[in-house]
C-alpha cells in the first residue's frame, strides 16, 4: 500500500530514513520543477530545493500534521524563492544585465529584467516558442508568478495555494486570472491560431474535479 | 454578470470547477459577450501554450549533495532529542511550563502596588500635570461647547 505524505513525515518524525527517502523521491521532481520556473536559474533552484528538504528534516521533530504537506512545503519552497530573488536583485546591479547565461538546457538565457519589449519577430518561430513562454512568465510579478506554477504545473487546488501564497481563495482567484491575462497580452502572437482554431461557444470544459 | 466579474468566476469555470449555478452564469455571458468568448478561448490557448514549456531536470548528483548537507547539519540541541524520546513532548512541556510557573508564582514576593488611598498630592499632581487633556485646558476653553456645559 501506497503511504502518504503525512505518514511517511511522521516515519521521518520517529527518525525513519527511508520515509524521508520516498518523500524526497516524491517530491524532488515537483520541487525543482517549480523552483526552476520561479527563479530560472538552474543551479539555484537546486539549491533551492535541497534547502527545503533540508528545513524539512531540520523540522521533523516539531512536525505536527495539521496542514496537508504538500502545502507545508511548497510554502517553504515559495518563500525560499521570493526571498532569494529579492536578494538576486541586490546582486544583479553589479551583473552585466546582458551578460548571457547558459541555461541547463542549453539554451541561452538572458538575465533580462521584464521590461515589456515587444518581442522580436524571429522569436516567434517554433523552436523559440518556449523560450518565449519562459520569459512570459518569468516576467509576471512574483506572487502572480507563483499563483501561476501552483495552479497550472503543480495542479494543487485553490484552498491549498491560497494558504501557501497567504492569501484568501478569492484573492487568489483574481491574482490568477490577472496573471493570466498578463500572460493573454502577451503571448497573442503565439495564441492567436490556437484560438482561431476553437469552435465558437466555448463552452468546452477544463481539467474535471 | 458583466465582464468585470469575469475576473472572479473565469478560472474556476476553465478548471471545471464552478458550481453550477455559477457555470450558467458564465455561460449566459459568454452567449451575450463575443469579447469574453475570444478571452475564454485564448485563456485555454495560453494553458495549452504553458503545458509545451519543460523544466530541467534534478542533477545526478542532487541526492549527494543533499545528504552531505544534511551530514553537516549541527547536533539538535539538547531539549530537542529530550522532546523526541517522550511520547507526547508537547504535553510534557506543556506540564513542566505549568509547574515552572506555580513554583515562581507561589514563590515571588507579591509586587506592592501603591493603594490609591495612600496616593500623595505629590503623586497625584504628577500625574494630573502628565494628562494631556488638561494641558490642553485652554483650547478646550475656548470651545463653545466646553462654555456651554459650563453655564449648565
Amino acid at each position: 500500500m501506497v503511504r502518504s505524505d503525512v505518514q511517511l513525515m511522521l516515519g521521518v518524525k520517529q527518525g525513519d530514513e527511508a520515509s524521508f527517502e520516498l518523500l524526497l523521491q516524491r517530491y524532488r521532481r515537483p520541487l525543482c520543477h517549480f523552483l526552476n520556473r520561479m527563479v530560472r536559474d538552474a543551479a539555484q533552484a537546486e539549491d533551492l530545493a535541497q534547502e527545503v528538504f533540508l528545513r524539512v528534516y531540520r523540522a521533523r521533530r516539531e512536525y505536527e500534521p495539521s496542514a496537508k504537506f504538500t502545502t507545508w512545503l511548497f510554502r517553504i519552497a515559495t518563500n525560499l524563492a521570493l526571498n532569494s530573488l529579492r536578494d538576486g536583485r541586490h546582486r544583479q546591479a553589479e551583473v552585466s544585465l546582458d551578460a548571457p547565461a547558459e541555461g541547463q538546457d542549453g539554451s541561452e538565457m538572458t538575465l533580462d529584467v521584464p521590461d515589456g519589449a515587444p518581442m522580436v519577430e524571429q522569436e516567434l518561430v517554433e523552436r523559440d516558442r518556449v523560450a518565449v513562454v519562459r520569459r512570459a512568465i518569468f516576467a509576471l510579478p512574483e506572487k502572480q508568478r507563483a499563483a501561476v506554477l501552483l495552479h497550472k504545473y503543480q495542479e494543487l487546488d485553490y484552498d491549498e495555494i491560497a494558504r501557501i501564497l497567504g492569501c484568501s481563495v478569492s484573492a487568489l482567484k483574481s491574482l490568477l486570472f490577472r496573471a493570466y491575462e498578463a500572460l493573454r497580452v502577451e503571448l497573442a502572437p503565439l495564441v492567436a491560431p490556437e484560438a482561431s482554431k476553437g469552435g465558437p461557444g466555448g463552452t468546452t470544459e477544463g481539467k474535471q474535479p | 454578470m458583466n465582464c468585470q466579474r469575469m475576473e472572479s468566476q473565469l478560472i474556476a469555470y476553465l478548471d471545471g470547477l464552478a458550481s453550477a449555478h455559477e457555470r450558467r452564469e458564465v455561460d449566459q455571458h459568454l452567449a451575450a459577450c463575443a469579447a469574453c468568448r475570444a478571452r475564454v478561448e485564448e485563456f485555454r490557448g495560453v494553458w495549452k501554450l504553458l503545458e509545451e514549456v519543460p523544466a530541467p531536470e534534478p542533477s545526478a548528483w542532487f541526492d549527494a549533495r543533499l545528504r552531505q548537507r544534511i551530514a553537516a547539519q549541527p547536533p539538535p540541541a539538547l531539549w530537542s532529542r529530550l522532546a523526541g524520546w517522550l511520547p507526547q513532548p508537547r504535553l510534557a512541556l506543556a506540564s513542566l511550563a505549568l509547574i515552572a510557573v506555580g513554583f515562581w508564582a507561589a514563590s515571588a514576593p507579591r509586587p506592592s502596588l501603591p493603594a490609591p488611598a495612600a496616593m500623595n498630592e505629590q503623586e497625584e499632581f504628577r500625574m494630573i500635570k502628565n494628562m494631556q487633556v488638561l494641558e490642553n485646558y485652554e483650547v478646550l476653553k475656548d470651545l463653545d461647547a466646553v462654555n456651554e456645559l459650563q453655564g449648565n
